[in-house]
């Protein structure tokens, strides 16, 4: 039975990849009649010459085909006489290296393509650089074109200096280096007569020759439990993929996190019973003792995990919005999810150059050098040692985005928590942790107005939109923190500043503050600007006196018209307008719907 | 491991995964080759427990009568939970492959499958397409998320790492999950006789009623098959390479009775498998990936 080499193709646009694959194809017979008619018909509809485009094959999207690139990995499938093989034919393009990487992920080789006439390019470093941190470690370079430059010896050479002090950067087991012209295929299936000069194999057949082995440098036994099977009271069994070394009944194995221990009572791989079984097999395993094991925890034996909370991680990073300490997401290792946060980005790696640039921020596509807390103690290794419990994706726990993919270079020493306490948390680091600017949204206006109703209904609306606020109402105020003070001139001035100190104190931990205060002097409110600063956002409710003595929900108008109540703000004390409100909004005749999508949009969240 | 031995780990792999993490999964049962693998692998991935998830066959009414009676038998056999969901609807306006075409794919397949989805509520379905099949599917994850519609968005696909698949959604989003992607026509056929795996017998060449319609032989299954003028059944020793719809389903003439006969036939094969299913050349090429977009499996 044949072996599986699985191998990704990558390099710069209009390198040839499509066309490399498609020939590699064709040559060997390994394409079924209907393709290549189809492949005819297509290149007939597309081309102006009616030559063979090789690269139909593999663009199977419309909108690939309409722009004539490649967006998405595409997966092919051959088998010759001596292997089987799977290949990620991956886009060249920058924007989409993200699906790049997920052929880097899923390969054991690397087929990276040069153009003979320009050289190793930025976008041959970049796919080289994603394929080392996804941990391919065989590389071929497929010096293409050849016959644009003559079939020359000495451009080879010079292409082959290039290569080896681009390679001088990474870890690898094996590179190879190997002269083609995929559109007239030389050296491709067949030695090409053209340069007499390469002695080495034609490309398929060091695909068929070469051994990858082992991924892994660990060699005990490690199995991360997908599952717990329990048809019956009787049968209870712990279900996953051997990872790595190899396990046999009587066994004793560890359980991590717990570290308790147990005897291999069963092994089945599949529905067969068997005594032993190793690296990639799926297998269920029953234990002689009844302990504690849930998805997510590693059976282990011989073999040194680390059980922490903090790691130091590599990683490429895939969403759209922007990575940036604090911000919180769920991490996924092995068969662990667990939320975790982005504590510190140490640098981010230029893609080209592979110099460490200092970053705070880090945008789609980059590497970053980042440590990571995760919630709960995490079961993994380095990379380099278990590639299955050294690789991690981080997931958007609102958009579900897998955001970032990456591999975990070291375990943090319970010590190194002094990172932690000597860095700032700062108002940014929570708000990127909450995923929100932090703002105070002072509504100010006349008794009866509307202000705490807007407030109030303002505050749900942006609950729904998974913000977190803290409401501060003027009454409420009153009764606890301020109940000390009256309402003579100097305990008003003190009753808006307490307020916001408070919420400049909310602001700092990062949640929206809304205060509905009347707040009727201006010099106090540029007081309470004064201390809460730039997210400072006031909203008068311009509500017409008329109509909030109509209202009048407290029956307050009445008490200070029939002289129960001094100094009430409109009638009996003034009520200063403010002149550079952020927004002036009058409730007469509006719904609350209305007047909250007003502030919302006024907002700009 | 031979390349058999990975592929079957990595399905199994997969198969636990979403029965670990999902809320609500479902098995697709075509009854096809594919299909009986697929039980196949469920059965072994959680052996010696029962697949903890409902298997669930659209039918279109126009399935071949054997395929019908293999899903009885299976069914009962393993013990395992299978829901059938027929499109009322279409049934009762009368909806068929003669008259409707594409329509009716549309109809009584894409928006079956979508409303036999929704009646359940199942956040996970997995599927037994490959990515050798068509071009399309050749770039489709094997974790593929779906909109609220159903719908397939191929420029915006999640990135999908290592074996670390993202099987978080939100309220009426689901996935489809593919654990057999990686396998080719030639590897199903090896592995069914391999694990000696029981397939509807149409895949095995017999004596049966054809016509010959634009290349195809299409099998005379029942009394609903409509004849066009000159048309006259002949016996013929025919095979079928994919099952589907009997209007829809072409055969080969082929002496390939055995799984060894089938495998050699199918090794020295010169045209890929989906040809013979009419459907797909119904529109041009991008027209599954079109279907896909639409919510087509």
């Amino acid at each position: 039975m044949h072996t599986l080499l699985k191998f990704i193709t990558c390099g710069s646009v209009d390198d040839g990849k499509s066309t490399l694959i498609g020939h590699m194809l064709y040559d060997a017979k390994l394409l079924f009649a209907d393709q290549k008619e189809a492949l005819k018909l297509d290149s007939k509809l597309g081309s102006a010459d009616g030559g063979i485009d090789y690269s139909l094959l593999l663009d199977g999207l419309t909108a690939e085909r309409e722009q004539g690139i490649t967006i998405d990995v595409a997966y092919r499938y051959f088998t010759t006489d001596a292997r089987s093989f799977i290949v990620a034919d991956t886009p060249g393009h920058e924007e989409y290296t993200r699906n790049m990487a997920v052929g880097a992920s899923f390969a054991d080789l690397a087929v990276i393509l040069a153009d003979a006439s320009k050289g190793v390019l930025t976008q041959t470093r970049r796919h080289t650089r994603i394929c080392a941190l996804m941990g391919i470690r065989h590389f071929v370079f497929a010096v293409n074109k050849m016959d644009l430059v003559d079939f020359s010896h000495e451009r080879f050479k010079k292409l082959q200096k290039e290569i080896r002090i681009l390679m001088a950067e990474f870890p690898y087991d094996s590179v190879e280096l190997i002269p083609v012209s995929a559109t007239f295929g030389d050296n491709i299936t067949r030695c090409s007569s053209h340069m007499p000069w390469y002695h080495g194999m034609p490309l398929l057949a060091y695909l068929e020759n070469i051994d990858t082995g082992t991924q892994n440098a660990g060699t005990g036994f490690t199995m991360p439990v997908q599952r717990v099977c329990r048809p019956d009271q009787n049968f209870r069994g712990f279900q996953g993929q051997i990872e790595s070394g190899s396990v046999s009944v009587g066994d004793t194995v560890t359980v991590l996190p717990s570290k308790e221990s147990a005897n291999v009572r069963s092994i089945l791989q599949g529905s067969l019973p068997v005594k032993t079984s190793s690296e990639g097999h799926a297998v269920t395993l029953q234990l002689d003792r009844e302990i504690d094991v849930s998805r997510g925890c590693v059976l282990t034996k011989d073999s040194q995990l680390f059980v922490n909370q903090l790691l130091t991680v590599s990683l490429l990073w895939m969403d759209n919005s922007r990575l940036a300490a604090g911000k919180s997401y769920f991490i996924k290792t092995g068969t662990q999810k667990v939320s975790c946060t982005v504590l510190r980005i140490h640098y981010k790696t230029d893609v080209v150059s592979g110099q460490e640039v200092p970053a705070s921020v880090i945008y789609t596509n980059e590497i970053a050098c980042c440590d990571i807390m995760a919630g709960t103690d995490l079961v993994f290794d380095t990379f380099e040692q278990n590639k299955a419990l050294g690789s991690f994706i981080l997931i958007d726990r609102v958009s579900h985005m897998t955001s970032a993919c990456g591999t975990i270079t070291r375990s943090l020493r319970q010590d190194s928590h002094l990172t932690w306490q000597n860095m700032d948390i700062t108002r940014s680091f929570r708000e990127n942790q909450l995923g929100q600017k932090a703002r105070t949204i002072w509504f100010t206006g006349l008794s009866g107005s509307g202000k705490s109703t807007l407030a109030n209904e303002l505050e749900k609306y942006l609950a729904g939109l998974n913000k977190h606020t803290m409401l501060l109402d003027g009454d409420n105020i009153r009764m606890g923190l301020n109940r000390d003070l009256g309402f003579s001139e100097p305990d008003r001035i003190e009753n808006i500043r307490r307020v916001a100190e408070v919420a400049k104190l909310f602001n700092d931990a990062g949640l929206i503050v809304l205060t509905s205060f009347i707040s009727p002097f201006a010099a106090d409110r540029r007081r309470a600007k004064e201390i809460i600063g730039e997210g400072f956002f006031e909203v008068y409710v311009s509500t017409p006196l008329e109509e909030c003595m109509r209202r009048d929900v407290k029956g307050l108008y009445a008490g200070a018209r029939s002289g129960k109540i001094e100094d009430f703000t409109g009638l009996g004390s003034p009520y200063e307008i403010p002149e550079h409100a952020d927004l002036t909004i009058d409730t007469t005749g509006k719904t609350i719907h209305e007047c909250v999508q007003t502030i919302i949009q006024k907002l700009n969240l | 491991m031979n390349h058999l031995d990975k592929l079957e780990a990595e399905a199994i792999y997969i198969m636990r995964e979403v029965a670990a993490e999902c809320e609500k999964p479902v098995m697709l049962y075509s009854i096809g080759k594919d299909s009986s693998v697929m039980l196949h692998l469920a059965l072994k991935a959680f052996y010696p427990e029962k697949p903890p998830f409902p298997f669930l066959h659209v039918n279109t009414t126009w399935k071949f009568k054997e395929m019908i009676s293999f899903r009885d038998k299976t069914t009962a056999k393993y013990k395992i939970q299978m829901l059938e969901y027929i499109n009322e609807d279409g049934l009762k306006q009368g909806i068929n492959p003669f008259d409707h075409g594409s329509a009716y794919t549309d109809i009584m397949k894409t928006q079956a499958l979508k409303q036999a989805l929704d009646k359940y509520g199942f956040t996970a379905a997995f599927g037994g397409g490959r990515r050798d099949e068509e071009k399309s599917r050749a770039k489709e994850r094997i974790f593929s998320f779906r909109n609220p519609n159903h719908a397939w968005d191929p420029k915006h696909q999640r990135p999908e790492m290592w074996k670390l698949y993202n099987t978080e959604i939100n309220k009426g989003e689901s996935i489809r999950v593919f654990p057999i992607s990686n396998w080719t026509e030639s590897d199903i056929w090896q592995y069914i006789k391999r694990e000696n795996i029981e397939i509807v017998p149409l895949y095995f060449a017999a004596e049966r009623p054809v016509v010959e319609r634009n290349g195809n032989l299409i099998l005379v299954d029942d009394e609903r098959m409509r004849l066009l003028p000159g048309e006259k059944p002949v016996m013929k020793k025919v095979r079928f390479r994919t099952l589907g719809c009997y209007p829809l389903s072409g055969g080969i003439e082929s002496d390939a009775s055995t799984i060894d006969a089938v495998i050699e036939e199918t090794l020295s094969a010169v045209s890929s498998e989906r040809t013979s299913r009419m459907i797909d050349s119904d529109g041009g090429t991008a027209s599954m990936e079109k279907r896909k977009r639409e919510g087509y499996f």
